[in-house]
C-alpha cells in the first residue's frame, strides 16, 4: 500500500469516526464505543478490500461483509455511505422512526448490508453459509465478517468455527475486534474468551493477531488471508473501544451510550483536528 | 376392509426433496445429524455435494442456511421439531424471519407421536413458536403423500416455511399425484352438523371420527387444514356459517397452535362455539406412539366423545 493511499484511508476512516459520532448523537443512543474500535478495518474494506458495487448493491458475484457485531451498526452505515450506497446525510436518521437506518443492520432496507445482524453469534454463521454457496456455485467471491470479542462467548461462535474448518472455507477471513471491553466491562473479567488465537488455532483456522488501527498491518494481514488455502482465516485485531476520541478511549461505558450536546461538540472538534492534520492544513 | 397403505410424512419430505433436487440445482440440504431420521439421507446419497452435515448444532445450521439464502441458493434445513423450532428459535427469528429470507425448515419428530424418546422429544409448541414470527408460512401434511405436494409447494413458494412432519407411519388417503396449495384447507367430508377441523396425523382420527358419527347420525364435516399459517380463514367462516360449532383438533398444544388460530380469527369476524383438542397444558410422556396419543385424547374415539357431548346427542 503507497503511503498515499494509507493517507485516503486514513481521512476515510476519520470521517467514518465523525458519522459515528454523528449519527449516534443525532440517535440519542447507539453504540460508538464498538464502532469507533472497528472503523479502521471497515474503512479498509470498503475502500480497498471488498468487490462491491454501490450501484448494485445486490451484485451476485460481489464480496460479502458480514457484521455479526451488528450493533456497530454505525461504522457501518457510516462507510456505506460514504462509498456511495446511500447519502452521507441520511446518517442522522438513524435509529428514527420511518429510518431505512434501522439500530442493527437490515439487509432489505439497507442498500449494501449483506445480512441481517444484531443478535450476537449468528452472523459469523451466516457468513459460513455465504462462503459455502460460492463454493457450491463455484464463485470466487470472499466473505469477511466482523465479531466482537465479546460477542465470542456466544457458543453458536465455535459451532460456525467447527463448520468453517470442517468444510474448508478458505473463501472466509473471520476478524475479531479485540477491544477488550464488553457492556459489563472488561472481557477477560466478564467471561474471559482468552486465549482467541490459541482456540481459533485449535480449531483449524489460519491465525493473525494485528494492530487493528494499523492500516498497513491490516493491509497486509488481509492479504495473507487470501493465500490460505484448505482452511479458513482469522484476524484478530487488538484495538482501543473508542477510539479516536479522547474521553471515549478505552472507556466501557461508551459502548451503548450516545455523546450529548457538548461531548458531541468536544469529539468531533478533536475529530477535525485529525482530520486536518490528516490533510495537511 | 382393504389394509390401508401407511407412510410417514417425514418419508414425503424425504422423497419430495429427491425428486426436487434433480430439477434444481439451487436446493441444498442441511441436518444436524439427524439425516437418517428426518429422511434427508435420500438426497445426500443422491446429491452429495448439496447435503452439509452441520453436526449437532443446530442454532449454526439455521444461520448457515440463512447465509446461503442471501446468496441464492434454497436451503431445507433439517431436525427434529424441537431441536429446529425449539433450540434455534432465535436463530430462525432474526436470521431467517426477520429478514424473510427463502428457508425451507423440514422438522421431522414432531407431536407426541415420537413415542418411546418421551417429553424432552414431544415437541407439542412448535405452531405456537412458528406462528408467532412475522412471515412465517407453518404446515403440518397429514400423510405421506401430502407431505410429499407440501414440499415441493414450499419450494415453489418464496419465503420461510416452516414443514412440520412426524415420526410414525400414519394411514395414507391423499392419491398419488396430488398438488398442495399453501393456505387452502381440504375438506375431507361434508356434513354440516358440526366442523371438526384437524391438521396432522389428527386429521385421519378425525376421519375415522367422522364416520363413526355418521353411523350415530351426527353428519360432521371433516376438514384438512394443514396449513395452520397462513389460515385458510375463508373455509373457516364458511365451516362457522353452515355448521355452526367446531371443534380443532391438533397434536400440538392447546395454547398456540391451530385450534387458537381458529378461535382468533373467529372470535373477531363470527363469534361461533369452538371446542379445541389438543394437548392440554402438559408435558408428554415415553410410550408406545398411538397408547400416549390415546392417553392425551387425541384419537378418533375421544372426537367422538368430545362430538356427542358439544352436540348434546
Amino acid at each position: 500500500m503507497t503511503s498515499q493511499e494509507k493517507k485516503r484511508l486514513q481521512t476515510i476512516a476519520c470521517k467514518v469516526r465523525m458519522g459515528i459520532i454523528e449519527s449516534t448523537h443525532a440517535a440519542k443512543c447507539g453504540h460508538p464505543g464498538g464502532s469507533m474500535s472497528a472503523a479502521d478495518l471497515i474503512t479498509y474494506l470498503y475502500f480497498k478490500e471488498l468487490n462491491v458495487d454501490p450501484k448494485n448493491p445486490k451484485w451476485e458475484d460481489r464480496d460479502r461483509f458480514v457484521l455479526s457485531k451488528g450493533h456497530c451498526a454505525p461504522a457501518l452505515y457510516a462507510a456505506l455511505a460514504h462509498r456511495g450506497f446511500f447519502p452521507v446525510e441520511d446518517l442522522v436518521t438513524l435509529r428514527k422512526v420511518g429510518s431505512y437506518l434501522q439500530g442493527h443492520p437490515n439487509m432489505n432496507s439497507v442498500p449494501g448490508v449483506d445480512m441481517s445482524t444484531g443478535s450476537l453469534g449468528q452472523g459469523i454463521s451466516t457468513a459460513c453459509g455465504m462462503a459455502l454457496a460460492g463454493k457450491v456455485q463455484k464463485k470466487d467471491y470472499r466473505v469477511y465478517t466482523l465479531l466482537g470479542d465479546g460477542e465470542i462467548q456466544e457458543g453458536q461462535v465455535w459451532e460456525a468455527c467447527m463448520f468453517a474448518s470442517h468444510y474448508s472455507l478458505d473463501n472466509l477471513c473471520v476478524i475479531i475486534d479485540n477491544n477488550g471491553l464488553q457492556i459489563d466491562g472488561d472481557v477477560a473479567k466478564v467471561m474471559s474468551p482468552y486465549p482467541i488465537d490459541e482456540k481459533l488455532t485449535a480449531f483449524g483456522f489460519a491465525v493473525q493477531t494485528i494492530d487493528g488501527h494499523d492500516l498497513d498491518a491490516i493491509d497486509q494481514a488481509l492479504n495473507t488471508a487470501k493465500t490460505v488455502t484448505g482452511k479458513p482465516s482469522a484476524i484478530i485485531l487488538k484495538t482501543v473501544k473508542g477510539k479516536g476520541v479522547s474521553f471515549m478511549e478505552n472507556v466501557a461505558g461508551w459502548h451503548g451510550v450516545a455523546p450529548n450536546d457538548e461531548q458531541y461538540a468536544q469529539a468531533m472538534a478533536e475529530l477535525n483536528q485529525q482530520l486536518a492534520e490528516m490533510e495537511g492544513r | 376392509m382393504a389394509e390401508v397403505k401407511k407412510m410417514a410424512t417425514r418419508e414425503g419430505y424425504g422423497k419430495a426433496l429427491v425428486e426436487l433436487g434433480k430439477e434444481h440445482s439451487d436446493i441444498v440440504v442441511l441436518d444436524a445429524d439427524l439425516a437418517g431420521s428426518t429422511k434427508t439421507g435420500m438426497f445426500a446419497k443422491a446429491y452429495p455435494d448439496r447435503h452439509f452435515n452441520c453436526g449437532i448444532a443446530e442454532a449454526d445450521m439455521m444461520c448457515v442456511a440463512a447465509g446461503l439464502a442471501s446468496c441464492g441458493m434454497t436451503p431445507f434445513a433439517s431436525s427434529f421439531a424441537m431441536f429446529a423450532s425449539g433450540r434455534a428459535y432465535e436463530q430462525i427469528r432474526n436470521s431467517i424471519g426477520y429478514p424473510h429470507l427463502n428457508v425451507k425448515i423440514g422438522a421431522s419428530h414432531g407431536g407426541l407421536s415420537v413415542g418411546e424418546d418421551g417429553a424432552s422429544h414431544q415437541c407439542c409448541e412448535d405452531f405456537a413458536l412458528m406462528r408467532s414470527i412475522p412471515g412465517m408460512v407453518v404446515i403440518c401434511p397429514a400423510d405421506g403423500i401430502e407431505a410429499e405436494a407440501a414440499t415441493k409447494a414450499a419450494y415453489e413458494y418464496e419465503g420461510p416455511v416452516y414443514l412440520r412432519m412426524g415420526r410414525l407411519a400414519v394411514p395414507q388417503f391423499h392419491q398419488e399425484g396430488f398438488r398442495f396449495t399453501i393456505g387452502k384447507g381440504e375438506i375431507m367430508r361434508e356434513g354440516t352438523d358440526i366442523a371438526i377441523i384437524a391438521n396432522g396425523l389428527m386429521v385421519y382420527e378425525a376421519m375415522q371420527a367422522g364416520d363413526a358419527l355418521e353411523k350415530l347420525g351426527i353428519h360432521a364435516r371433516i376438514v384438512n387444514m394443514s396449513t395452520v399459517k397462513p389460515l385458510d380463514e375463508e373455509l373457516v367462516l364458511k365451516c362457522a356459517k353452515e355448521c355452526g360449532k367446531i371443534i380443532t383438533c391438533e397434536e400440538h398444544s392447546v395454547i398456540g397452535g391451530l385450534g387458537e388460530a381458529v378461535c382468533s380469527f373467529l372470535s373477531e369476524t363470527y363469534p361461533t362455539p369452538v371446542k379445541r383438542i389438543g394437548v392440554e397444558d402438559k408435558f408428554g410422556f415415553s410410550g408406545p406412539a398411538y397408547e400416549v396419543l390415546k392417553a392425551f385424547g387425541l384419537c378418533a374415539d375421544h372426537i367422538v366423545e368430545v362430538t356427542r357431548e358439544f352436540l348434546g346427542k
